[in-house]
């Protein structure tokens, strides 16, 4: 796939974004992680995060003038988190020693750093830990001098000395009481050292100095100026900011790198981090015991408590497929891509993709308008084409539209007594097979309100092959319906699903589309004699009627009209949630599509009306009473009567057929002779537990019949002494069946079934 | 297992005996010790080993 396009995906996700305290922190402490050590009493660790950013640890925890509070996002409900405060309470409260400081292996080249404050000290300590021989120059009589006066109160003579025992450590030479200009000149300075940092203007000076805000280079080769020189001497934490900045300037032109590339992120700056505060309850800060000015370990930790630990997760937070695989969609753009570059090795974000249901749901959610979906879409094309997908994937939906599309389903027609259509009805194959007598009806209605023709067309709109990522497949089963759409005179096409429709919208543009609800709303209700309807159901959009904001309303509208009170999902409309079958994630990850049902039906005690066939279906399978929407139309939802039982993989293909051949003989009044293969006559005696196990492990009836008319046929079956029964395997697909079954009356009673996709070699020809 | 002293081949009569078979997936060979009829080579594959072991290796190999 186009590096480009991956890139745009991962660098739209936002969540590696530092949040809004770090980003702002001119030396990007990492506030969040600090704030969540000590929220865990785990005071050392949030010591050695403040150290890895800040060079003097026990001076800058009681000085820093924290710019990071202003911006902190627990402003916005209640107090900003008291940073400054956690920083002095953790450099109070550890005691620890330093973090060992090994100067990287030492460098030749030498750098003079003049002035002792924060500024110089910061820098000294940056280029002497990666190993250059540092000289730091200061003009009074003892390193910090402007702090100590500065801080007296707040900066014990202990604490300063601690924390500069580190310039020694490092081996920098320190030269007290020497002004540059007085006690060595400038010019021999500049030729002595490789490169120099002036915090403070030399006494006699080098003429105007213009400093670069950026690198901080000055217009002298290999002098570099700022510090107090360049900001006074305001904030402490804005003086160390411009040493480090200056030592990584240093570094650079002594390595002859670009002094410029990529710094936009060293000072402050603007994080595009997202952090919502929807439910986050206001909290104040925590106020310090009496008489203190300083946080108790307790009350450090009630305070950092209330961070709210930016991060963004929109989209994690509401799509279990993004959850269940415990990252975010920075994190698996990067392993999609790497799965598809790899070559040999395990792929082991085959899973990941094909488990999407490509529902747009995290677009919908993402700051950023991030759609994982259609990443995913595309990885799975590119899999398919390098033949790089999972065989086990999608090939049972697949198969299934392959029988959908097959001569016994198929079915292309003008109405009776027409030569051409003006609309042409597309049910579409899962509402064909779960409820075959709405599509009669519904027929019925549109041929009576409908002037200038309605035609039929029975197949599958192609939905499987373009989310398994059969380009290919999908683009030849449109061609088939886009020619026969045109041969009638490109009529328009009347839907009943919404994914029918969304392909539709896409790949066939330049037909006209009409949703079966917005035309019951327009042309009434049909009168229904002793119908029975709930009285209050919450309503499923199906995750491809996403964007059809007018067929949500008129599907509202139409239960409203019909006497219903309705209730909202917490999610619905732009935000319904998927029920597990988009993209085929059913398929790919059961065990996933599951908790994605259980966790949909579980948002309301009520019974949900869907007005797709497969959403219904799925929650019905989990037991929860769920409607269609033609259910209520034409008066079939009773919620005095047990909840229906799915119909089943087996019932949905001899619906599809059964339906074909009843509209042939009673709309086209033709006569039909049923192609019957050796095998489907066999009659089946099948309790409800292996019907069940049957659709867990999706082996249909036909694939029983198959194997037991090869093994009476070929007489090769095994006799289990122990059971009774008989075994027979046969691989009539990419799939070995295995049943155990004996004969009984005309039939046989089936014991148990399974599949393998091994082959066995010899055995079953 | 001793499921192979019950297991008839009712084409052959006779008693299936463990023997190697070599099951193939997306080519790949794999040897196995499995009930077999000694005439005709009838195999017996138990659920547990198809639902189970036989499915992860499978998936490893669709995922290779
Ligand atoms: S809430 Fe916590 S993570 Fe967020 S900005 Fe404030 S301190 Fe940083
Ligand atoms: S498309 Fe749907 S299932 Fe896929 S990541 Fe987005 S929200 Fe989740
Ligand atoms: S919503 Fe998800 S994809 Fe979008 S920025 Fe946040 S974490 Fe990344
Ligand atoms: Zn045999």
């Amino acid at each position: 796939m186009d590096h480009k396009l991956i890139m745009s995906f991962e660098e739209k996700c936002i969540q590696e974004q530092p949040p809004a305290c770090n980003a702002t922190c001119p030396v990007h402490v990492d506030v969040r992680g600090m704030v969540a050590a000590i929220a865990a009493e785990r005071f050392t660790e949030a010591f050695n995060i403040y150290c890895k950013s800040v060079p003097f640890p026990g001076i800058i925890g009681r000085i820093c003038d924290h710019p990071c509070q202003s911006a902190c996002k627990r402003g916005e409900a209640g107090d900003a988190i008291a940073i400054a405060a956690l920083e002095k309470a953790v450099v109070q409260q550890v005691e620890v020693a330093r973090p060992k400081l090994t100067p990287a292996s030492p460098k030749s080249q030498r750098v003079a750093v003049v002035g002792g404050g924060l500024s110089g000290l910061t820098a000294a300590h940056d280029l002497a830990k990666k190993g250059y021989q540092v000289t730091l120059l200061e003009t009074g009589s003892q390193l910090a001098g402007r702090i100590r006066e500065r801080f007296s109160t707040e900066l014990p003579e202990q604490v300063i000395n601690d924390d500069l025992a580190v310039i020694e450590q490092l081996g920098i030479t320190v030269q007290l009481n020497t002004g540059v200009g007085k006690d060595i000149s400038f010019t021999s300075l500049c030729e002595d050292y490789d490169a120099v940092y002036l915090t403070a203007l030399p006494g006699q000076q080098p003429g105007e100095l213009t400093i670069d805000p950026l690198t901080l280079a000055t217009e002298i080769k290999g002098v570099f100026a700022g510090g107090s020189l360049r900001l006074g001497n305001t904030s402490p934490i804005g003086s160390v900011a411009d040493g480090r900045k200056a030592a990584i300037s240093i570094d650079r032109y002594l390595q002859g790198v670009s002094l410029t590339a990529a710094r936009e992120q060293e000072g402050p700056f603007q994080t595009r981090l997202f952090t919502s505060l929807v439910g986050v309850e206001p909290l104040p800060v925590v106020p310090m015991g009496q008489d203190r000015s300083f946080y108790s370990k307790e009350e450090a930790k009630r305070e950092a408590a209330r961070c709210l630990q930016c991060q963004c997760l929109e989209c994690v937070k509401v799509c279990p497929y993004l959850e269940h695989f415990k990252g975010y969609p920075k994190k698996y753009v990067r392993q999609i891509n790497h799965n598809l570059k790899m070559i040999k090795g395990r792929h082991e974000a085959n899973i990941l993709i094909n488990s999407c249901s490509l529902c747009g749901l995290c677009q919908e959610a993402c700051p950023e308008g991030l759609h994982l979906g259609e990443l995913c879409g595309m990885a799975r094309q590119e899999m398919v084409k390098k033949g790089k997908m999972p065989p086990s994937a999608h090939d049972f939906p697949l198969r299934d539209m392959a029988f959908s599309n097959g001569p016994s389903c198929t079915l292309t027609r003008h109405q009776p007594g027409h030569t051409v259509s003006n609309y042409l009805f597309f049910p579409g194959c899962q509402l064909s097979a779960t409820a075959p007598e709405h599509v009669v009806r519904v027929y019925d209605y549109l041929t009576e309100k409908l002037p200038g023709g309605v035609g039929l067309m029975l197949r599958c709109c192609g939905a499987p092959a373009e989310w398994s990522g059969r380009r290919e497949l999908f683009m030849a089963e449109l061609q088939q319906i886009k020619d026969q759409w045109e041969e009638m005179g490109k009529p328009c096409l009347v839907l009943a699903c919404s994914t029918c429709q969304q392909i539709f919208q896409q790949y066939l543009p330049e037909a006209k589309l009409v949703s079966l609800w917005e035309l019951y709303d327009l042309h009434g209700l049909p009168q229904v004699a002793a119908a029975k309807r709930p009285t209050l159901v919450a309503v499923h959009d199906a995750c491809t009627a996403r964007h059809r904001g007018e067929v949500q309303e008129k599907v509202r509208k139409i239960l409203l009209a019909l006497g219903c009170r309705l209730e909202e999902l917490p999610t619905s409309g732009n935000k319904t949630e998927c029920c597990g079958y988009g993209g085929l994630m059913q398929y790919a990850n059961r065990p996933l599509a599951d908790e994605v049902a259980k966790r949909r039906i579980k948002q309301s005690p009520a019974d949900y009306v869907a007005y797709c066939a497969i959403c219904q279906e799925n929650f019905t399978a989990k037991g929860k009473r769920t409607y269609h929407l033609l259910d209520l139309i034409y008066g079939e939802a009773d919620p005095t009567t047990p909840a229906k039982r799915r119909v089943g993989y087996s019932q949905r293909r001899e619906n599809r057929v059964k339906l074909k051949n009843k509209l042939l003989k009673e709309v086209w009044r033709e006569k039909i002779v049923p192609q019957e293969n050796d095998y489907t006559a066999i009659k089946l005696l099948i309790s409800p537990s292996v019907q069940e196990l049957m659709e867990e492990r999706l082996i249909l009836v036909e694939d029983i019949q198959k194997v037991i008319a090869y093994a009476e046929r070929t007489g090769k079956k095994l006799f289990n002494h122990d059971s009774g029964h008989y075994l027979a395997y046969h691989r009539p697909v990419s799939v070995t069946y295995w049943v155990e079954y004996l004969p009984e009356g005309d039939g046989y009673r089936i014991f148990n079934t399974y599949s393998h996709r091994m082959e066995i070699p010899g055995g079953d020809e | 297992m001793s499921q192979e002293k019950v297991l008839e081949c009712l084409k052959c009569g006779v008693k299936l005996a463990m023997g190697n078979v070599e099951v193939t997936y997306l080519n790949n060979k794999f040897p196995i010790q499995l009930p077999k009829c000694p005439k005709c080579g009838l195999v017996f594959i138990p659920e547990e080993l198809a639902t189970g072991k036989m499915l992860e290796v499978e998936k490893a190999l669709e995922d290779k």
